[in-house]
């Protein structure tokens, strides 16, 4: 009874079960690792030659948020390299909207569902954006549900949780 | 290489799930040939907030591919804007630096309404035309979009999308002469050599431009330099048009042709609904047709508080030195005005008069507050055809432009 337990075997199975599992694994973890690098190549290959890129030099901006080492990855909902919401769909939108532009300007915009197809439609009319097929409704879940309007009136309030309050020295007194 | 890395990343998009991809590019010939040694710390690269070249580390990066970054309001506090703080609209990706050779860089003008088509240096430029300088403002057609509601498209642009800057050139209507320009002429057109976002040599990012009338203006200029020095790269080094008083998309970066059109110039985002407000009126959330879209001309009066920042705190019974710029497009501003209490009484500002026609002027002021509290300072100009700024939004267009809503800081007296 005890041999029918599960993951029980003798030791000879054991050691030849381990070494092909071994094999195989590192066979699929190679391919895998592969297609995580076309893919970024394909992603992302007219960045390799940082020669060519026109940003090196000058001061960092001051609303950096992260440094070299951790970039790729999500941080209170939002993947930090391209500040976007990282939500379903995220790959999607981020194949198929960062390819020409920053996801910035994705994320700094706010409209309905048939706002954001508007938006594609002009891009696909005027700037050269590609049909986007099955993975349309896709991206318009993901926007819609992520980047909607608010409704903010006539004229919003100014920020006031987001003044940096400071002293001001006068000479007057 | 750069190209190519688009083309290969289209294919790879256009043909559905990212595995699909992956699979479908020849793994083994991207691997092994075109994987450069440095791959994995230039793709951590990639969309990393960044340095932008020459500018103020305090200024706003709301996108960086294209880059666009403006300044919050006090670091415009300087007459004449400093080149590390003039804000930056790029349509497209700026020529390379290291491509751009001020000695060999030339400017065409031709066109159906040119008598002859004429190439020049810029070094020929500089000899042989009389040159200029002056203080001109340069705003965003959608500096302040971020406001509008229902929300605009595009670039959301707070407050800083302005600046007034000394630039030295020569007149373009001096230039337009010295080529000819045929009597049915109604409008000039630019090219430059920024590159579309898609990496498609056949677009061209942005070509808009304006009126003749406008062109013919003394203070219209093709322009190689801010403040005494070259332009800022992301400016438009090393030659730009400036007209003031315009959207500053009229103003073609790394200028190198100019066509004189006997029609409106047709060029990328010269049509509808790029740079165009409806024609008449609408309620916010309107569609649109194209056909009723119509070009901005003169941007409208505006003005910005530039001291002190907003968030001032000071004590009772002291006195708030205010000061900022006031503009009016290619108008002049009258009169100036701050409001402590929402806009229920206005008072007068002191108010110079510009430099030269289209630069901004100075306002400034010294504030009392009755009692210890929180204000808001909202701050008025008015032009010289007596149009004054609406203290909520102006009317809703569907891109977001022009919007000339008073600038308002918050302070506390305690």
């Amino acid at each position: 009874m005890s041999n029918n337990l599960p993951g029980k075997r003798n030791p000879l199975q054991t050691k030849l079960w381990l070494s092909n599992f071994g094999l195989l694994m590192t066979v699929l973890k190679t391919f895998v690792f592969g297609i995580f690098l076309v893919l970024l190549y394909a992603l992302f290959g007219d960045s390799f030659d940082f020669q060519k890129t026109p940003i090196q030099s000058g001061n960092r901006v001051s609303n950096s948020v992260a440094m070299d080492d951790d970039w790729d990855k999500v941080e209170n909902g939002i993947h930090l390299q391209t500040g976007l919401i990282y939500d379903a769909n995220f790959d999607i939108v981020r194949a198929h909207c960062t390819a020409c532009h920053s996801g910035k300007l994705v994320a700094q915009n706010r409209a309905t569902r048939e706002g954001w197809l508007q938006m594609i439609r002009w891009m696909q009319e005027t700037q050269g954006l590609w049909d986007l097929g099955v993975n349309e409704p896709k991206i318009l879940d993901y926007l819609a549900k992520n980047y909607a309007p608010e409704e903010v009136g006539r004229r919003t309030n100014i920020d006031v949780a987001a003044v940096e309050w400071y002293i001001l020295e006068l000479e007057n007194k | 290489m750069k190209n190519k890395g688009i083309s290969n990343r289209r294919e790879f998009l256009k043909n559905g799930s990212l595995t699909a991809l992956s699979l479908a590019i020849g793994m083994d010939i991207v691997f092994a040939k075109n994987l450069p040694n440095h791959l994995l710390p230039i793709i951590l690269e990639t969309d990393k907030a960044f340095n932008l070249p020459d500018k103020h580390p305090e200024m706003t990066v709301l996108n960086d591919r294209p880059i666009n970054a403006e300044a919050p309001a006090h670091l415009l506090n300087e007459a004449i804007t400093s080149g590390d703080r003039f804000f930056v609209r790029n349509n497209g990706i700026p020529p390379e630096k290291s491509s751009i050779d001020p000695n060999t860089w030339t400017i065409t003008i031709e066109g159906e309404s040119a008598v002859n088509s004429k190439t020049y240096t810029l070094n020929e430029l500089k000899g042989k035309f009389k040159n200029y300088t002056y203080q001109l403002t340069l705003e965003c057609g959608g500096n302040g979009r971020k406001e509008f509601n229902p929300p605009a498209k595009g670039n959301q642009w707070s407050i800083g999308a302005v600046g007034c800057a000394a630039w030295t050139g020569v007149r373009l209507k001096d230039v337009l002469a010295d080529v000819g320009v045929k009597s049915n002429a109604v409008y000039i057109g630019y090219y430059g050599k920024d590159t579309h976002l898609s990496g498609d040599p056949k677009k061209n990012p942005i070509s808009r431009g304006v009126p003749i009338n406008k062109a013919m203006e003394d203070e219209s200029l093709i322009a190689w330099s801010m403040n005494g020095e070259p332009l800022p790269y992301l400016n438009g080094y090393p030659l730009r048009l400036v007209f003031g008083g315009y959207p500053a998309s009229c103003s073609g970066k790394w200028l190198h042709k100019i066509v004189i059109r006997n029609k409106i110039h047709d060029g990328a985002k010269m049509a509808a609904p790029s740079y165009r407000v409806p024609c008449k009126p609408v309620p916010p959330g309107t569609k649109v047709p194209n056909e009723e879209m119509c070009i901005i001309e003169s941007m409208p009066v505006k003005s910005l508080i530039t001291s002190p920042k907003t968030g001032a705190t000071i004590q009772v019974g002291q006195t708030l030195p205010v000061s900022g710029h006031a503009w009016a497009g290619d108008l002049a501003v009258k009169a100036m005005h701050y409001s402590i209490d929402f806009g229920a009484t206005w008072q007068t500002c002191e108010l110079t008069a510009p430099a030269n026609r289209l630069a901004w002027q100075q306002f400034s002021s010294n504030i009392k507050f009755p009692k210890k509290g929180y204000y808001e300072i909202w701050a008025k100009a008015t032009d010289s055809e007596g149009k004054a700024q609406p203290m909520v939004l102006p009317g809703w267009n569907p891109k977001g432009y022009l919007n000339n809503a008073c600038h308002r800081i918050a302070v506390k007296i305690v």
